[in-house]
């Protein structure tokens, strides 16, 4: 059936941050390894919550009051320490071992 | 009492591994710690591997490193909505050994490269955290790693960690970096078949096309994108930097996607398959952004010395090469028996002698100036559409209106002052 086939197709092809993230390894570390110094920065003085746009993970999660860190899909860029404009994120590399791993780029 | 080693390289890519190698090779006692599970599984980049400065660290390297295809054609394109100006330079000699460059999957390459300094004699050390440098009486003497009775001492610790490099913003060497210093790039691995790729591309089974693709690519930010052949899939990615994804609020993953579904970009990867989805920081802040690169008792190589041309998308070369110069800094003071400051201080003469310092020199007003001149890219690629597209439709008029009409695409909007006055900045940059 063509139809099939052309669904078949779009399966293969990740379009969302989801199905891109589904694509990697990750070996998480029961800890958290980037911190919101201060959830009240995030309310009073950030109301683009601008980590929540330009992560390439979709890390962060604006949730009504304080910001969720999904920490488990980070790619541990690094753009969230630089890009955050009130310095509020503490960035850590994960436990040795642990973290994203690449297997391909 | 821990053991002690001659040099301690942290990281395992291209900087960290060259070094390691040369020193290893030369009989010093070398330790190599990396964070990740194995060397590769953190690293990222387009994909272009330089062979002249690999092939200075390993001769003849190719005839045992995974590498994908040797770049025989190399496109630019100016993108707008619906339409591209496009140049590009193809040479088949490319092809013959030695290559001018290959394409490689990082992941691979790392793996292999890190073996080889092993093979040569140095110790490497996976899954190992190094959280700070130890400092006894102003001197570096040796790294606190995560593990349990962690500490490890050398003479001299080289500082290969990455674009983040919080071990050398812990000794004060750097300042952290801007929003306007870094690009943020995303890349896919797209898997197609290797006929697929050689009829798309025009191709044969080991030549290569890397393609950089400017303009509508960013949506008119400063940055590109890039889609390069491996052997059975594409790596295509689009970066920019940092302060323009902030400043235009765009989100990474949807700027991939606004890529690969640009109409002269989907026909070359239709039906391809998602195999990996990589997002990585590059330095590019250029020749102002060089740390202090030596210190008592260590040095920096690689992107943790920013050392990358993101005019020419080189950094891989420069990682090799600041690594091969580290270690001939290191083995000289072993012969002296002196690592200090002033004795590693030859290691910055060299990097600022060498390509490296002229090239990142040359270009060292190039990104500021087109971060803060966004018309370059917002205004004149479509521009240079419109007149290019104008020029070549038949529509009756003759050549000679044609011609006036092309220059006043520019002119018009822009004003005949502006536009000389922003080639000659470009020149300026760029010269």
């Amino acid at each position: 059936m063509e139809g099939d086939e052309i669904n078949m197709e779009e399966n293969k092809n990740a379009q969302t941050i989801e199905e891109k993230q589904y694509l990697i390894r990750f070996k998480a570390d029961t800890e958290s390894h980037l911190h919101v110094l201060d959830h009240d920065v995030c309310i009073e003085k950030c109301p683009d919550k601008l980590c929540t746009i330009f992560c390439p993970a979709e890390v962060y999660k604006w949730e009504d009051i304080r910001m969720h860190v999904g920490y488990e899909g980070c790619h541990e860029c690094g753009s969230c320490r630089i890009g955050c404009p009130h310095e509020n994120i503490k960035w850590e590399y994960p436990k040795g071992g642990h973290g994203i791993i690449f297997r391909l780029g | 009492m821990p053991e002690k080693f001659d040099v301690i390289v942290v990281g395992a890519g291209p900087s960290g591994t060259s070094c390691a190698y040369k020193c290893a090779q030369a009989g010093l006692k070398v330790l190599q710690i990396e964070r990740g599970e194995y060397p590769g599984s953190k690293n990222v980049m387009g994909g272009v591997l330089y062979r002249k400065q690999m092939e200075a660290v390993i001769p003849e390297f190719w005839k045992d490193a995974p590498v994908e295809r040797a770049i025989v054609e190399q496109r630019a394109w100016l993108l707008d909505k619906d339409s591209m100006v496009t140049t590009s330079v193809k040479n088949n000699s490319w092809e013959e050994e030695p290559c001018n460059n290959y394409t490689i999957l990082r992941a691979k390459f790392d793996q292999w490269f890190a073996n080889k300094a092993v093979e040569a004699g140095s110790l490497l050390i996976n899954e190992t955290v190094v959280l700070e440098c130890i400092v006894e009486e102003g001197k570096v003497v040796g790294v606190r790693t995560d593990r349990p009775d962690g500490d490890v001492y050398a003479d001299v610790v080289v500082l290969a960690d990455g674009v983040n490099s919080l071990l050398s913003k812990k000794l004060g060497y750097h300042n952290e970096l801007k929003p306007e210093e870094v690009a943020l790039t995303v890349m896919e691995v797209l898997n197609l078949p290797k006929e697929v790729i050689n009829d798309r591309f025009n191709v044969t089974d080991n030549q290569g096309v890397t393609i950089e693709l400017f303009g509508d690519a960013t949506k008119g930010n400063l940055g590109t994108a890039f889609i390069y052949t491996n052997k059975e899939s594409l790596n295509l990615g689009v970066g920019t930097t940092l302060s323009s994804m902030i400043k235009a609020k765009m989100k990474p993953y949807e700027l991939i996607e606004y890529v690969k579904n640009h109409p002269m970009v989907s026909p070359l990867i239709k039906g391809a398959e998602s195999a990996e989805y990589l997002a990585h920081l590059i330095p590019e802040g250029g020749y102002y952004s060089i740390p202090k690169l030596y210190g008592n008792g260590v040095l920096l190589v690689g992107d943790a010395a920013q050392m990358v041309n993101g005019i020419h998308r080189e950094g891989s070369n420069m990682a090799m090469a600041s690594g091969t110069l580290a270690a001939e800094t290191i083995i000289a003071a072993k012969e002296k028996g002196d690592f200090s400051e002033d004795t590693l201080s030859s290691y910055k003469t060299a990097i600022l002698d060498s390509f490296i310092g002229k090239d990142l020199k040359k270009y060292k007003d190039a990104n500021h100036t087109f971060e803060e001149q966004p018309q370059y890219f917002k205004d004149y690629i479509p521009m240079i559409n419109r007149a290019a597209s104008g020029f070549l439709t038949v529509d009756g008029t003759s050549k000679r209106d044609k011609q006036r009409e092309a220059l006043k695409t520019f002119t018009k909007e822009k004003g005949t002052f502006t536009v000389v006055k922003d080639l000659y900045r470009a020149w300026k940059v760029m010269k």
